[in-house]
């Protein structure tokens, strides 16, 4: 039953809110209430149980599957990676730490709701008053939940921006909340990297996914500004083993070898903030790193078969390491062909990857912006997005090796980078970084 | 019949893309950030606004229509201002004095800039007093802008007598219309919006004032109108639901603040001077006091 043919009183939540006196609520207390009642809200316990959970209906019916926003993690994580991103970096404008504190609830509200499949609050049907604009913008009226989901993350700048301390946060930041170091080769541009608050919204419908981020940058204006945004297509990475592995811009399958949602045990070493490394707060939650990494299409189409799999040091149409035949058979980094040269490069991508024994889970998209007018080449690439314990133990030292030696970097430049931390899924009745602010 | 929705989404590359969705309608016109795009916009706001403003009936409390009497009052007042700052204006061009119609071009238009909506619904005064070049077939093209291109592109008031006395006659023809003019409540709410939505729209591109660089006076007249068609509102708004008068009190100090170092003597600094920063930090004040803005509507089914 699509949204508009459902009947008033089932609707619960997103109908029509009358107050105590009759009277209408604003759009914030609509939020409260609904959030308070969290009506039909609770699908499932959220995080790894969505995972495991997901699959087989999935298979029968693969967009109309809400997924829950409650849960020990944050969802969109863990949560197989759908087909579309819309992620928005925002800056907090506001001074007042009880401002920005209300938002983060009124947010977690909204998107409990917009996950579930509901508006934001009335879509102006009949009865709403025709002098206001309706609480929801409408655009996902008849769209079902597409396994949406809504992650939120603070950026270092939130605890801490030119020494100043700004909400009354800087002794809470986590160690590990640290900005991303500047790497050989870097051409970041500022108007696309950092900010104090992320929002990643994914969904298989991106009507749904833009839907989502549009209603919280409403919610959120003269609190928050947009700083920048990205949408992404065609998730390069498989999160999951339910999951066959997409394909990246460049044409090879990318996620093989990536961290997979059901591997519980590998999560926990790698992904999930544990007890012991603080802050309390943060347990459970995960640190994001992205990367606007531009790909240079023309270039890249331009070079031979066996120089785009050395690159890499896989096969391009099986996804095998060089010189082997399946997908997921092992990479050898020790084997070498006839003439005493390592199968998989020195250089190459995987190699280089591997080489370290850090592991994050990558959970990119394929973008593009249009065309860059400078050079009147396809402006695009990768939106790489990757979660993990500690970024400066994990991303760091990869991308270090990668940006110091990687073949791959004749057909890419990084042009955004941002660091956040994710705290943990909120339970019903709470927002997510309540405990960012509980007791301080 | 509901006013239109601006929203402005920065996508990537500095790449603008400027969706006007006319709620109600439903219609959905995305655009690029050209001048073209921005001016599209802005028709379409004046004239949802004219539509508006004519078909709207409310059941009325005292304090509505308290509301729609000083609302009335303050457009008379603007309109008579207007009346006497043309008369000097249209005299200097008349007279041949560049640098003084220069001088006057922008403090008399603050006058119409404030009342802008309602002076727009009346009659066809809109497209003589205020179209910009391209807005109306070369040969129809008068009025202020039309004044504005000679006086700064050419540096001159030369032919531009016709222009003036036409100009004249059609601010005295809108006091005619505005004495006759019965406000509704609505008029106040949507004024509002209306006027911050012209901002938001059109003027923070810099493309109103495209010859003379006199933006920032419309911007603010702009402004100041939203605010006093919501003052007028306000005691009505205060018994509704105090907590938004307050958000929206503030929100309109930090707007002003914003502007306030773009101040020069009694006017502005040229909008050229502002960077793509400094207006889209103007641009963003304006749309956190349009949101809470767009609430005040509710006082209309009390
Ligand atoms: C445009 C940029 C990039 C492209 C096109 C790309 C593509 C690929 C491909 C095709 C694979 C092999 C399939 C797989 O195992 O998933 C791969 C593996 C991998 N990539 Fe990337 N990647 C990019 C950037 C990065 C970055 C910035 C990092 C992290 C710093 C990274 C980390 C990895 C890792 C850890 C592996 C797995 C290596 C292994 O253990 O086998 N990649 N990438």
């Amino acid at each position: 039953m699509s949204r508009e043919e459902r009947p008033e009183q089932e609707r619960g939540a997103s109908g029509p809110l009358d107050g105590p006196r009759g009277k209408r609520l604003s759009r914030r207390e609509a939020f409260r209430l609904a959030g308070a009642a969290g009506t039909g809200l609770a699908l499932g316990a959220g995080g790894m149980g969505v995972a495991a959970r997901g699959s087989r209906a999935e298979e029968a019916s693969p967009d109309a599957e809400a997924v829950p926003f409650y849960g020990a993690h944050q969802a969109g994580i863990a949560t197989p990676s759908q087909h579309r991103l819309h992620f928005t970096a925002f800056d907090v404008v506001t001074e007042d730490r009880d401002e920005l504190r209300d938002l983060l609830r009124e947010w977690s509200e909204a998107a409990a709701l917009m996950c579930a499949g509901e508006p934001v609050g009335d879509v102006g049907g009949a009865g709403f008053s025709p002098y206001l604009p309706p609480d929801d913008t409408g655009e996902a009226i008849g769209h079902p939940a597409s396994r949406l989901t809504i992650t939120f993350g603070f950026g270092p700048t939130l605890f801490e921006r030119d020494g100043e301390d700004r909400f009354g946060l800087a002794a809470r930041r986590p160690k590990a909340l640290a900005p991303i170091p500047p790497m050989p080769g870097d051409a970041l541009r500022p108007e696309l990297s950092g900010g104090d608050l992320c929002v990643q919204a994914c969904a298989d419908d991106p009507q749904v996914a833009f839907h989502a981020v549009r209603n919280l940058a409403r919610i959120g204006r003269g609190v928050v500004e947009m700083r920048w945004s990205q949408m992404g297509f065609g998730r390069t990475s498989s999160t999951s083993r339910q999951q066959e592995t997409g394909r990246n811009l460049f044409g090879f399958k990318d996620g093989t070898n990536n961290l997979k949602a059901e591997d519980e045990r590998a999560m926990d070493r790698n992904v999930w903030v544990g007890l012991s490394e603080g802050p309390g707060w943060m347990e459970g939650g995960t640190y994001l790193v992205s990367r606007r990494i531009r790909m240079l299409i023309e270039v890249w189409d331009r070079s031979s078969l066996d120089d785009q799999e050395k690159t890499f040091g896989r096969h391009k149409v099986s996804g095998a390491p060089i010189g082997r035949e399946g997908e997921f058979d092992a990479v050898d980094l020790e084997a070498e062909g006839e003439d005493g040269e390592p199968l998989v490069p020195e250089n190459s991508h995987v190699r280089l990857g591997a080489e370290g024994g850090e592991s994050i889970l990558r959970r990119s998209y394929s973008y593009t912006d249009g065309i860059d007018r400078e050079r009147g080449q396809l402006d695009a690439g990768l939106f790489f997005v990757c979660f993990q314990r500690d970024p400066g133990r994990q991303f760091v030292p990869m991308q270090r090796r990668m940006a110091e030696n990687d073949a791959l970097n004749e057909y890419i430049s990084h042009t955004g980078s941002a660091v956040f931390a994710l705290p943990p899924g909120a339970r019903e009745g709470g927002y997510v970084g309540e405990g960012l602010f509980a007791g301080a | 019949m509901r006013s239109p929705v601006l929203e402005k989404f920065v996508l990537g590359v500095g790449a603008v893309l400027a969706v006007a969705v006319v709620a109600g309608c439903g219609q959905t016109a995305p655009q690029g950030s050209g001048g073209e795009a921005g001016e599209t916009a802005a028709e379409t706001t004046a004239e949802t606004t004219a539509e508006t403003t004519a078909a709207t009936e409310v059941g009325s409390t005292p304090e509505l229509e308290a509301a729609s009497e000083s609302y009335g009052e303050y457009v008379v007042d603007e309109t008579e201002d207007l009346v006497d700052a043309t008369d000097r204006f249209t005299g200097a061009v008349i007279s041949g004095d560049v640098e003084r119609a220069k001088r006057l071009y922008a403090p008399t238009r603050v006058h119409w800039e404030r009342i802008e909506p309602v002076a727009a619904s009346l009659g066809d005064l809109d497209p003589k007093i205020d179209a910009r070049e391209g807005d109306v077939p070369e040969e129809e093209w008068g009025g202020f802008h039309r004044i504005e291109q000679a006086l700064w592109e050419e540096n001159t008031t030369e032919g531009q007598e016709e222009y003036a006395r036409v100009l004249m006659a059609d601010v005295e023809a809108l006091r005619t219309e505005v004495e006759g003019l019965d406000l509704e409540p609505s008029d106040p709410v949507v004024g509002s919006i209306e006027l911050l939505n012209e901002v938001s729209a059109g003027k923070i591109t810099g493309e109103e004032e495209r010859y003379s660089h006199t933006d920032l006076y419309s911007i603010a007249a702009n402004i100041e109108g939203s605010e006093a068609a919501f003052r007028s509102l306000e005691p009505a708004v205060e018994g509704e639901d105090p907590e938004l008068v307050q958000e929206i009190d503030d929100r309109f100090a930090d707007l002003y603040a914003t502007l306030e170092p773009y101040r020069d003597g009694d006017g502005w600094v040229p909008y050229t001077e502002l960077d793509e920063r400094e207006r889209r930090e103007l641009s963003q004040s304006v749309d956190a006091l349009a949101e809470p803005l767009s609430r005040v509507g509710q006082v209309l089914q009390a």
